[in-house]
């Protein structure tokens, strides 16, 4: 496992020095490619690294997506009840907590069936955030908010970052270091492995999991409000567009390491950077029509699982519920 | 007490519909509404009137048919939700055929709707294969095929399909190649009965063959289907094809099979979120093909009743999706079933 650390960012790096000759050919500047590439990396990395800790203690949460649709709906609300940006990304990261609480809770006590829950969240929140988002503002799909409420940017040599990147960079750390540095990360580990040995050893299988599981879900939900407060500046009712599913990828793909999570993260960021960056640039857009470059997203997902993936070992229990003997 | 082995997942059905019904009150009475009155409507604009429970029954056939294509997938012990997907390519290759092939009549409604059908199959077999030679999660893959298909159809609709000066839908379907309208009150049509002969076939297939027994073995215990000798990557084409096309089927359906549009609208809007819809259709029919049939009415009813809700009560119909979600949420629960009979006593 770990000697393969290098592969993604090695991968990484090829595509963005080929990405950025591409562009400056075709008359754009790297500078913004990555600038963009960062933002869309930060949403997915958050949610990766948060769910890479989750699996490795045993859950699995496939409604990353709802919680990004649902958190970016809450954190664009408690922003303009806060007026700030910064509430606002504290509302979608306590919102994704809960609901990452919740669907803990539903796995863990009432041992249910963790993917068809992770459906469930999903598909309410695909019709729950088109009612809040008339609910709350009275106009169907779309919401545009007062500027003012973004999320400022910082100047470093390598274009604006946002300081949420920075966030999403040092929880991959802490969350590498949690995990194979500290006791509470060896426990995590054991519980996805033997939950049984867990319990015998007098350590809570529950508790441990809803902990990740609330972990995933701040993480996530942190990212969800980063999409329109952080990136967008403003909010529409299909804003996470798969990017739930993408991370997922992303977890599969680092094989629960969550630094791998963040190398992947980037891998899939810069290709949505450069997907919006081909839409818009000139000579372009005439010749490629805008739905294959709105794919590009999608189909080096699919092509990266299928690739690179193969078959991957995941915690013994992952996805299962635990039941005392 | 214990209920009836075969009343049980009736009874759970009921209790996970509840609870959806539940919350939703909930969610009515949270936004300012009286959950009473907006049920009212909902129930008086489903059932209320002969023309109601025809629009009902319109709504409910879609459904039916995303309900299978999630079913047969978890009979076999996969999780396809790509049904969304299927849709939109059964919706344009329908399209398509209908609206630029001119075939004698009878043929050509033939020939539509295996389009449909054999388009949705098709694009069911990109996540099939990915799962079957390289392991990737059919969770993810097919959610990467639902947005590829959003981007592809409307790139398909508007660019070859597109009704010269309306942009906004495409040619519509030629007379010959339109299902026959039931009663000219509501948009029901004959495809209702092709749909239910297709959940006919998919039960007689799954319960009646030897490949079929194969694919519900490999579903229920997998080991076991290995060691009688059944190979998983056939049971995993095989159910994510007759999946397509249910899913495929359900697209046209909407472009054939229902007026007064005979075509696909260019923002895909008359065939969006059928697909994940049917994912809550299945579970509470138990992913039985004849249980789809029961619960595609009741979430029929629910679609076309919110309309009615919406109009007279206020609530927004998106609510009912949202319901479906919780639905879906409960009936994964195993415990709540306990939990409601106060069981729960460890």
């Amino acid at each position: 496992m770990r000697g393969r650390t290098w592969l993604p960012w090695a991968a990484g790096g090829v595509l963005v020095v080929a990405a950025g000759r591409l562009l400056e050919w075709a008359g754009l500047p790297p500078v913004s490619l990555l600038e963009t590439g960062l933002l869309a990396m930060t949403p997915l990395a958050l949610a990766a690294v948060g769910e890479c800790l989750n699996e490795k203690a045993g859950l699995v949460n496939i409604g990353l997506e709802a919680i990004f649709l649902l958190t970016a709906t809450v954190g664009v609300w408690f922003a303009e009840l806060g007026r700030s940006g910064y509430v606002g990304l504290l509302g979608g990261a306590m919102t994704g907590g809960l609901l990452g609480l919740g669907l803990g809770a539903v796995s863990v006590y009432g041992r249910a069936d963790q993917i068809i829950a992770g459906i469930g969240l999903n598909v309410f929140a695909l019709g729950f955030v088109p009612f809040l988002l008339i609910s709350l503002w009275a106009f169907p799909g779309i919401h545009v908010f007062p500027n003012e409420l973004m999320v400022s940017r910082l100047r470093t040599p390598i274009g604006q970052v946002s300081p949420v990147t920075l966030g999403a960079v040092g929880a991959a750390v802490l969350a590498h270091l949690l995990l194979h540095r500290t006791v509470l990360g060896f426990r995590l580990r054991a519980v996805g492995e033997r939950p049984e040995a867990v319990d015998v050893a007098g350590l809570r299988v529950d508790r441990l999991r809803l902990l990740t599981a609330t972990i995933g879900g701040t993480l996530a939900g942190l990212g969800g409000a980063f999409l329109p407060l952080g990136w967008f500046g403003a909010l529409v009712k299909e804003i996470s567009a798969g990017r739930g599913f993408i991370a997922l990828a992303c977890v599969v793909f680092a094989g629960l390491e969550p630094l791998l999570a963040l190398g992947a993260a980037l891998l899939f960021g810069l290709a949505d950077g450069f997907a919006s960056a081909v839409a818009v640039t000139p000579g372009v857009k005439e010749r490629v029509p805008f739905y294959f470059v709105a794919m590009i997203p999608y189909a080096l997902t699919l092509a990266v699982v299928a690739v690179v993936i193969g078959r991957r070992r995941f915690p013994s229990t992952v996805g299962r519920p635990y039941v005392r003997e | 007490m214990r209920a009836p082995r075969t009343l049980r997942p009736l009874l759970e059905s009921v209790a996970a519909v509840s609870v959806g019904l539940l919350a939703g009150g909930v969610l009515i009475w949270a936004f300012g509404h009286s959950p009473l009155a907006a049920y009212r409507a909902l129930l008086m604009g489903a059932f209320g009137s002969r023309e109601d429970l025809l629009e009902t029954l319109a709504f409910a056939t879609p459904l039916l048919l995303t309900a299978l294509t999630f079913a047969v997938g978890v009979r076999a012990g996969l999780f396809n939700i790509g049904a969304e997907g299927q849709v939109y390519l059964g919706a344009v290759g329908a399209a398509s055929v209908a609206g630029l092939l001119p075939l004698p009549p009878g043929v050509h409604l033939l020939a539509a709707t295996l389009a449909g059908m054999t388009a949705g199959a098709l694009w069911a077999l990109v996540p099939a294969m990915l799962k079957a030679w390289r392991g990737v999660h059919e969770v993810i893959s097919t959610i990467m095929c639902n947005w590829i298909a959003l981007h592809l159809s409307m790139y398909l609709a508007i660019t070859f399909l597109a009704e010269p000066g309306r942009a906004e839908r495409t040619i519509p379907a030629l007379p010959t190649a339109r299902y026959p309208v039931l009663s000219e009150e509501s948009t029901l049509t004959a495809v209702l009965f092709v749909a239910v002969g297709l959940a006919l076939g998919v039960y007689a297939y799954l319960w009646g063959t030897r490949a079929g027994y194969e694919l519900r073995l490999a579903g229920e215990n997998p080991d076991a289907a290995r060691y009688a000798g059944v190979r998983p990557e056939r049971v995993v084409v095989l159910s994510f094809v007759l999946g397509g096309m249910a899913a495929g089927f359900a697209g046209a359906s909407q472009v054939i099979g229902r007026p007064p549009a005979w075509s696909l609208y260019a923002t895909l809007g008359n065939v969006t979120t059928l697909g994940f819809d049917g994912i809550g259709v299945a579970l509470v029919g138990r992913n039985h093909p004849l249980g789809s049939v029961l619960a595609a009415v009741l979430f029929g009813a629910l679609v076309q009743g919110g309309r009615l809700m919406e109009y007279e009560v206020g609530v927004l119909s998106e609510l009912v999706r949202a319901l479906n979600g919780i639905v879906v949420l409960a009936m994964a629960v195993p415990e709540l079933w306990s939990l409601l009979r106060g069981r729960l006593v460890r």
